[in-house]
């Protein structure tokens, strides 16, 4: 009776589990991003690398003074990433180019199905109606695990502090301004309207629009209108985004998709596993075995080869 | 130790001394010594000095680091997020540990019951080895004190490692029960033996369960960085099974190499059971080890083949490939059916040793040295960092043996108790056993007159 009970106890474990996991694995992969959500085009060849969404950034989410001033082109010798510090970077690239160097503003992307959010086991982060990816510093335990599934290296780790060390990144100035409809301070302040914020969906037509007004100008891709789902900051480029730092080998899936086929065997394992190795004990029990292995094993010591 | 049983002194393994007289908790911890005996043996053994060397400066170290932060002690940097405590201490150390739901499938569920003698040893290992790579979690974590949040206070449920987190906790305390058994017989509760053992086959079946499934989890977690991981030690589609079919060698050799390790430096400890049937053994948990190691190769040249990654192997990152394979599974696996077959144990344990090292590189290379493979610099662990990792491995160590002298791991605790209880068992093979054990008998009040 025992053992039908536990039994009874896996099979319903196993099923409630099952049907949890697969509804949400499974669910999560055809999100697209919500209808309102916004964006920004980012047109690289419209930025000058003055910098200034650098300081802006700063400024609004109260970042501490950087080491170099923002008006420093040193900085353009190194590829820099995003750190806790510093939630958006400018990179220069093409710098041997006749045509001039191009830069690109590097930051957290948002993606639709952002890698940070469902690799998350405390749920710390949000993907909200506006489109930004928000973060809960408040449950997060320091695993770093989003850092390890971010495919653009966006999360930085206060690594310095002992009693409260979190993950910074850009929330797309979710508190401040987006919230309340406002774009984005990096936005708002750049000179040369290399950014555009505006809705998503708008986003991507416009992207369009310009490539088709001026095929010279760009090459005939939005990076980050189908990469890893889709992302709520799109770029325009006049040469391939493999020559600007992109990662070009991205899937068009979400990542989540890559975690599926063991999400999906989770279920099994719980509900086949007890019936099959309870199953095979009876097998093993009646053949010459009594009830508790432990109790007869003086006698079948003996017997065994 | 060895020198005060040849002195005579008689070993602590029943809750009786040769007086008759019921041992103390304080007799039972202490060995059976007095005390300044007990300091006088510890202070002779050569390997405790090693360790007090490694304590001396690793645990201030330790400290350090709860205080200055991650920064301080780790290479901790933006883009290898994962370092030496978790590519070693958690990714490693729990394929290691696979061996307790391994044994306890083999003797509870298949009804392996010669395999008994190495049983417990089996469990006792994958409780450490858990236990121990949640020590590592914990160094590791930026939150430390929130490594409950998952379970209470804030749910990720589609995450893996929502999963890995859950079955872990959940495991360990299935094999804290598993392994209680043993303390329960060494303390004197026959009471709380007898009720783990009803369940023995429940905990079991969740022992296979839960480890099936978080094993597999650990590699799941490299499948949220398509790209980042080396094409050679990534694969989608069989990432977890890569990881699970890996630990069923790695545990087993594991268990190979322990029982080498304890029955050389502790022969003293085992009974007679154990050092009779331990090449026995050995031999069967080799040849389980084979067949998941020609598994493992299998489903590894599979995964390359689907994904058609073989211009890879012609890189410098597969000839590092090719050395982990070869080294680490090619090799033993020849090693170990060569040794099966001409019952040569040493080449047995070679393999065996050989296979850990190449479960424990395998798993390094995917957490940590071909992990980000496309970025410029390599990370190489800081001093500090690598004298952690040093200081809680030789922690598990200590923990290891101190629980290997005194609990009836290696061999059979006289249950006296036993009789009363359980009136079917038959007290006559336990005391023709005793009788027949060579180990000299002394009184404890003659003992003491030694020193």
């Amino acid at each position: 009776m025992k053992r039908r009970n536990f039994l009874k106890a896996c099979l319903i474990g196993g099923t409630t589990i099952a049907l949890g996991k697969t509804n949400k694995g499974y669910a999560s992969g055809s999100f697209e991003g919500y209808p309102e959500a916004m964006g920004v085009l980012v047109d690289t060849t419209r930025c000058i690398g003055c910098r200034s969404c650098e300081a802006a950034c700063n400024k609004e989410q109260k970042l501490p003074e950087p080491d170099t001033s923002f008006d420093d082109p040193a900085v353009f010798e190194h590829d820099r990433r995003p750190t806790s510090k510093a939630y958006t970077v400018v990179n220069r690239y093409q710098k041997e180019q006749p045509s001039g160097p191009v830069y690109r503003k590097v930051q957290c992307n948002h993606c639709n199905e952002p890698a940070c959010l469902t690799s998350c086991f405390v749920n710390a982060y949000t993907k909200t109606q506006e489109g930004a990816v928000i973060y809960n510093s408040k449950v997060c335990v320091g695993c770093r695990n989003c850092m390890i599934a971010c495919p653009f290296n966006a999360p930085g780790y206060d690594y310095d502090s002992a009693t409260n060390p979190i993950v910074k990144k850009c929330i797309l100035c979710y508190d401040t301004r987006l919230k309340y409809g406002k774009p984005p301070a990096c936005v708002e302040i750049c000179p040369q309207e290399a950014l555009t914020f505006g809705h998503r969906a708008d986003l991507i037509k416009l992207a369009h629009e310009r490539i088709r007004a001026t095929p010279e100008r760009y090459v005939d891709h939005v990076y980050g209108e189908k990469e890893v789902g889709g992302t709520s900051w799109l770029y325009l480029a006049p040469v391939g985004f493999d020559k600007l730092g992109f990662d070009t080998t991205l899937s068009n899936d979400p990542i989540i998709s890559n975690v599926k086929d063991f999400l999906g065997m989770v279920p099994m394992v719980l509900s086949i596993w007890p019936a099959l190795f309870s199953g095979i004990h009876l097998l093993c029990k009646n053949q010459e075995h009594g009830e508790h292995g432990h109790e007869t094993e003086s006698n079948q010591e003996d017997t065994k080869p | 130790m060895k020198k005060m049983i040849q002195h005579g002194l008689a070993i602590v393994d029943s809750p009786y001394d040769e007086d008759g007289k019921k041992r103390t908790l304080v007799n039972k911890l202490l060995l059976g010594l007095t005390p300044s005996q007990y300091l006088l043996q510890a202070f002779r053994n050569p390997f405790n000095w090693i360790l007090a060397a490694i304590f001396a400066i690793g645990i201030p170290i330790l400290i350090g680091r709860f205080f200055f932060g991650l920064a301080w002690a780790t290479s901790g940097s933006n883009d290898y997020p994962w370092g030496l405590f978790l590519g070693f201490g958690l990714f490693a150390m729990v394929p290691l540990s696979s061996s307790g739901f391994q044994l306890g499938t083999a003797c509870e569920i298949f009804g392996r019951h010669d395999l008994e003698p190495i049983e417990r040893l089996a469990l006792l290992n994958g409780l450490l080895g858990y236990f121990f790579a949640v020590m590592y979690l914990l160094a590791d974590l930026g939150q430390p004190w929130r490594l409950p949040y998952p379970m209470v206070v804030s749910f990720g449920p589609a995450a893996v490692l929502f999963l890995v987190a859950w079955h872990v906790a959940t495991y360990l305390s299935v094999q804290v029960a598993e392994v209680s058994t043993a303390f329960f017989e060494w303390i004197g509760f026959p009471a709380g033996k007898r009720g783990v053992r009803k369940i023995t086959l429940g905990l079991t079946v969740s022992g296979i369960i839960l480890s099936t499934l978080h094993q597999g989890a650990l590699g799941a977690l490299f499948t949220y960085a398509p790209g980042k991981v080396h094409p050679l030690w990534y694969s989608s589609s069989f990432q977890w099974l890569h990881f699970f079919v890996s630990s069923l060698p790695g545990g087993l050799c594991m268990v190979i190499t322990v029982s080498t390790i304890a029955a050389k430096t502790m022969a003293w400890r085992g009974d007679s059971r154990f050092r009779e049937k331990l090449d026995k053994v050995t031999v069967s948990l080799a040849k389980g080890a084979c067949m998941g190691i020609a598994t493992y190769i299998t489903i590894k040249l599979i995964a390359i083949a689907h994904d058609n990654k073989w211009a890879y192997l012609d890189t410098g990152w597969g000839q590092w490939f090719m050395l982990e394979i070869i080294v680490g599974f090619m090799l033993p696996l020849t090693l170990m059916t060569y040794g099966v077959h001409t019952r040569k144990m040493a080449i047995v344990r070679l393999g065996a040793f050989m296979t850990v090292f190449g479960v424990v590189l395998n798993r390094v290379n995917t957490a940590m040295i071909t992990f980000n493979w496309k970025l410029p610099h390599r990370e190489i662990p800081p001093w500090r960092e690598v004298i952690i990792s040093l200081t809680i491995f030789a922690t598990y160590i200590v923990v290891y043996r101190f629980i290997l002298y005194r609990l009836p791991i290696l061999y059979k605790w006289r249950q006296q108790e036993q009789e009363e209880t359980v009136p079917e068992a038959v007290p006559a093979p336990a005391l023709g056993r005793r009788e027949a054990s060579s180990i000299p008998v002394a009184s404890y009040s003659s003992m003491t007159k030694l020193d």
